[in-house]
């Protein structure tokens, strides 16, 4: 449980972690739809050095990069062999009774995993490692405020995030330690069927919850008490105002998606 | 003297859902605060402590009696909300459990939360956030989580978010009970700063005897009524008072007790270890 690393904010001094979260969400939006134009092996191998350059951008160490990869490591393996025994194509490299390998198989199978783990890799670095969730949360709301003409709870929506991020550590901590005790009586996790490791769940379950309540109930008299009374009239610590720099990100990311484009159009190596 | 800065009249509270049985958690109640001074409330568990706390935050609405503050009465129906922020604003409180009262995932992001309510401008948080950290030495852990903190660090940043909206009063429910020695320390230290230093009216919720005694004054509750209102020698004279209302006397206090039992005489009074090691050397020289 405390292996959720992903999604974590990593401080440290870069360009990424200096530039406006705003301008932060829309590059990530961009650079999801560009990985999902990739069709052929020469934009899979940019898409994956971008990813890199951002990495090296960041400055975030790799070892946080593959402790959040780890978390995914089997929905990669997965779907790199629904990929592999699945695809068929015209050149088959390998058959045996009924299963047969296709080179189409094995590329399909690089690319998904490529595009998944860019996917990590780029919305980490652009969000989640050098950005606080309590800045994206801001940003979020900034980006949605045209919303609240329109009635849209946005600033809540904002709080409850906020508020969601500032109490997954502590309830992880919580659940860990639960378990502990539980395991202390004799209660067992790693063994029997699906549902019998449901049911062993339930012990932890119901003391998380009535814990997270018990919670919310502090808090919210904590809130109460710091004079809250939702979104009308608050100001912020930080308010940041965008600069011609904090544009250069989306020219980039708009040429990278206008060469993918055009990689697509020559088509040169092999192309999914 | 002028007006005291809290006054409390008659207050009674009951729990409406208290179904288990109907007596109320506070029960005519009358106390008087003056400003900048540090009082300390003891009381076994369920005395009403904290409901007290509640009232006077105006979390809770009195069933009955009055509560003045600051020449406001904050009990009465002609209440706008405008007055319930400045009152908040006027007396803030600090919690038991740290982990349940830190909102942002940044520890200053949390500093600024209060003034963020108040609509505060941003370069005035600024400051007040980095003087209200600089304040109980937090500044160093300004872009910490608030996870990774210690409990005495935790509570620290609460009372700096409380102290950066500037309060004339803080309330501290229990504040050190989930706490280790060293974490214990660290926030009674500050809050004899902020009482000594900048002198905010301090009243302190507590059930340690040797925290109470730090006090100018201690007010003993017993399901939900006073039981003893004076300063700490006066109420841990009253020893048996105590032990009938589930609390003990300092051990320090217990043992001078005791030893004038025997028969040695120890004159003055004993709240604390020092006062305790004073009058045990004093009756030593005289022998
Ligand atoms: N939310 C509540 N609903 C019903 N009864 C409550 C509630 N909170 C406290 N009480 C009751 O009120 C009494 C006083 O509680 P409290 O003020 O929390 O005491 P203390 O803080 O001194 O331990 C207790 O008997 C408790 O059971
Ligand atoms: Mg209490």
């Amino acid at each position: 449980m405390s292996g959720i690393s992903f999604g974590q904010y990593y401080p440290a001094r870069s360009l990424l972690h200096r530039l406006d979260p705003r301008i932060k969400i829309i590059l990530t939006l961009l650079y999801i739809i560009c990985s999902f134009m990739c069709k052929n092996i020469i934009s899979y191998a940019l898409l994956l050095f971008s990813a890199i350059i951002l990495v090296i951008i960041g400055r975030v160490p790799v070892r946080i990069i593959l402790k959040g990869l780890k978390g995914v490591l089997f929905i990669l393996l997965f779907t790199a062999v629904l990929n592999i025994f699945w695809t068929t194509g015209d050149s088959l490299l390998w058959q045996w009774k009924f299963i047969s390998i296709y080179a189409e198989g094995l590329y399909a199978a690089l690319f998904i995993m490529i595009r998944i783990s860019v996917l990590i890799i780029g919305t980490g670095m652009l969000l989640t490692y050098t950005t606080t969730p309590i800045a994206l949360t801001n940003a979020i709301e900034d980006l949605l405020s045209p919303l609240k003409k329109l009635h849209v709870p946005v600033h809540s929506f904002a709080m409850m995030m906020t508020i969601a991020l500032r109490f997954i550590p502590t309830l992880s901590e919580e659940c860990e330690r639960i378990m502990t005790a539980q395991k202390a009586r004799g209660a067992d996790f790693s063994s029997g069927g699906l549902i019998q490791r449901a049911k062993a769940l339930i012990p932890v379950l119901i003391p998380l919850f009535v814990s997270a309540f018990n919670r919310a109930g502090d808090l919210a008299t904590a809130m109460e008490c710091r004079c809250y009374n939702g979104g009308e009239g608050r100001t912020r610590m930080n308010v940041r105002h965008l600069r011609f720099v904090d544009f250069i990100p989306l020219i980039v990311i708009i040429a990278f998606g206008a060469g993918l484009i055009t990689l697509n159009i020559l088509g040169i190596g092999y192309t999914a | 003297m002028s007006e005291p800065f809290i006054k409390i009249e008659n207050l009674s509270y009951l729990y409406e859902d208290d179904s288990v049985d109907n007596s109320p958690a506070l029960e005519g109640l009358s106390l008087e605060i003056t400003k900048g001074e540090f009082v300390a409330v003891l009381g076994h568990n369920g005395s009403g402590k904290s409901t007290l706390a509640k009232l006077l935050n105006m979390i809770l609405t009195p069933t009955k009696g009055k509560i003045i503050i600051d020449g406001k009465d904050i009990t009465s129906e002609a209440l706008s909300d405008d007055d319930v922020l400045s009152l908040r604003r006027t007396v803030g409180m600090v919690f038991q459990n740290p982990d349940n009262q830190l909102v942002a995932t940044i520890v200053e992001d949390d500093v600024a939360f209060g003034l963020e309510n108040l609509g505060i401008p941003s370069d005035e948080i600024r400051r007040r956030v980095d003087e209200a950290l600089s304040d109980f030495g937090m500044l160093e852990y300004a872009k910490h989580e608030p996870h990774r903190l210690s409990g005495g660090q935790k509570q620290r940043v609460a009372i700096a978010g409380v102290m950066a909206m500037r309060p004339e009063c803080v309330i501290f429910d229990e504040s050190t009970a989930m706490l280790d020695p060293l974490g214990r320390k660290e926030v009674l230290d500050s809050i004899l700063k902020l009482n000594r230093e900048k002198q905010v009216t301090v009243i302190m919720i507590t059930h340690y005897m040797d925290e109470a005694a730090l006090a100018d004054r201690i007010v003993v509750l017993n399901d939900g009524k006073m039981l003893i209102d004076g300063t700490p020698s006066e109420v841990f004279e009253k020893e048996r008072m105590l032990l009938d209302a589930g609390l003990a006397i300092p051990q320090c206090t217990e043992l001078v007790h005791r030893l004038r039992d025997s028969g040695i005489v120890l004159d003055g009074d004993c709240v604390d270890l020092d006062d305790c090691v004073e009058l045990i050397a004093n009756s030593i020289k005289i022998i």
